[in-house]
């Protein structure tokens, strides 16, 4: 298990989810598939003008608001994202200039498809734990692509969800403890220069979704002393309605542990902030000492899980500063033109 | 496309970075070298809070070059809470639903993109107030 010397935790947060929103059925009125397979009711969207950039700065923004520190204290911006707007070219430092937390920092883009933000969380801590930087600022953000009349285009959406790591007395929520668990299983990839995805279907599944979250989540809960009736809430990477659902019965946990963090059928997955963005949900939520779960899960493969319970600051700026349900509720449905139109799908040359 | 031009402009666009004079509190956006109230010129950045109101708008249908991608958008002016009045364009709402004196919040977004393999411009626009204070 990992645990830094210095006690450490989350000091703010923030959350963001695009205006605009699809339907399974309307998606499956175009290709003919059944909208019911994948269990979603919509998808986020990003505005013509939204990229992973201006969803990670709104994210971080608020981030900064709820932690009410000054941002020329954050000695780390990372932001993990599967679908960065310049292939070279950091967003991040973007993110840093935009929240003015910029020019003494370090700024990096993080990649390991869904679970990128919470590898940046995992450092972030280390980071802040070891005493190098007093903040340090994680961000799981993404705009992902599905293949038009992929399974894929049903759950693919929008978001971004940003953390500021710091020490234990001005946290929000702490850290107990974390454990990451990797291999090199080719269950989703996408090579350079292709627009779009390529997954194996059902070998997402078991070998890679269930195999790495399980471990992670057992081991750290074993390192830890703890059973899932030790958890008040948790939170899994969320690819579709299905897999983060199973996953919890298998693990022992009762629908009223998971719900408050299942996003999916709401927004799609936002990979890099979509167990992200169920924890922010969650913190949004939260009494004071609640023990909480969060296990993500990115392709190629891994999971990254961390126990935390929160503390007496949990309700600092929950008004009047935007929640996730705030964002979830801000809803525009369009038709699935003006999604292609959105999504870059219509050449205008 | 200058990429200097662009980047002199950054922090202004990114984040709504202006001018305070010293001499009248007078506060300026874009920034300026003399205040034009007082000819001062003894200005401070000041950190503008990006919340203001619609003070008059219009809808574009024939843009220039780089910004046809968007059209129709709603072109605006803001009157922001500390004075200025800004021209921006609004986002994440429908045309019919914009009214003069809505409460308004400034988000950085995507402004225009130069090609394919071209800068990415980020800065300012305006969209409805999305939570009010309690």
């Amino acid at each position: 298990m990992m645990k830094p010397n210095r006690e450490v935790g989350i000091v703010g947060y923030g959350a963001y989810i695009p205006r605009y929103r699809i339907s399974a059925a309307e998606i499956s009125r175009v290709w003919k598939m059944g909208e019911d397979t994948l269990h979603l009711e919509e998808k986020a969207v990003p505005g013509l003008d939204e990229d992973t950039a201006t969803i990670a700065i709104e994210a971080a923004r608020n981030a900064v608001r709820k932690a009410k520190i000054d941002p020329q204290k954050l000695g780390a911006i990372w932001l993990g994202s599967e679908s960065k707007p310049y292939s070279v070219k950091p967003t991040a430092t973007i993110v840093a200039e935009a929240v003015g937390a910029t020019p003494h920092t370090t700024a990096a883009d993080w990649e390991f498809a869904c679970k990128a933000g919470t590898e940046a969380m995992q450092a972030a801590f280390g980071f802040v734990g070891s005493g190098m930087v007093q903040y340090a600022m994680a961000i799981g953000a993404d705009t992902a692509q599905g293949r038009p009349g992929d399974q894929l285009e049903y759950t693919a959406g929008a978001g971004g969800a940003a953390f500021i790591i710091g020490p234990r007395e001005e946290s929000m929520a702490y850290l107990e403890g974390s454990h990451s668990y990797v291999s090199d299983t080719p269950d989703f990839f996408r090579r350079p220069s292709q627009h779009y995805p390529t997954h194996g279907s059902r070998f997402t599944g078991e070998p890679a979704y269930f195999t790495h979250s399980l471990m992670a989540t057992q081991y750290l809960m074993d390192q830890l002393g703890y059973g899932p009736q030790d958890y008040d809430k948790v939170i899994f990477h969320q690819p579709n309605s299905k897999f983060p659902v199973r996953l919890a019965k298998r693990l022992g946990f009762a629908p009223e542990q998971y719900e408050d963090g299942l996003l999916v059928p709401v927004i799609g997955n936002a990979y890099a902030a979509s167990s992200a963005l169920g924890l922010a949900a969650v913190l949004d939520k939260a009494d004071v000492g609640e023990r909480i779960l969060l296990a993500s899960f990115g392709s190629g493969a891994g999971s990254d899980a961390f126990s935390f319970v929160t503390t007496e600051l949990i309700t600092r700026g929950r008004n009047p500063l935007p929640g996730v349900a705030d964002y979830v509720t801000r809803r525009r449905e369009i038709d699935y033109a003006r999604y292609a139109r959105h999504r870059g799908k219509l050449s205008m040359y | 496309m200058s990429l200097a031009r662009h980047w002199r402009l950054q922090n202004q666009r990114y984040r709504l970075l202006g001018v305070q004079c010293e001499d009248c509190g007078a506060r300026l956006f874009p920034r300026r070298q003399v205040c034009p109230r007082c000819k001062s010129q003894n200005l401070q950045r000041y950190q503008f809070g990006g919340e203001g109101k619609v003070y008059s708008h219009t809808v574009v249908y024939d843009a220039p070059a780089g910004y046809e991608g968007f059209v129709p958008y709603i072109g605006a002016l803001v009157e922001l809470e500390e004075g200025p009045l800004i021209a921006a364009q609004l986002t994440d709402v429908d045309i019919d639903d914009v009214q003069i004196g809505m409460p308004v919040e400034m988000v950085t977004r995507r402004l225009r993109q130069y090609g394919e393999d071209g800068l990415i411009v980020y800065g300012y626009k305006f969209r409805p107030k999305l939570k009010e204070a309690p």
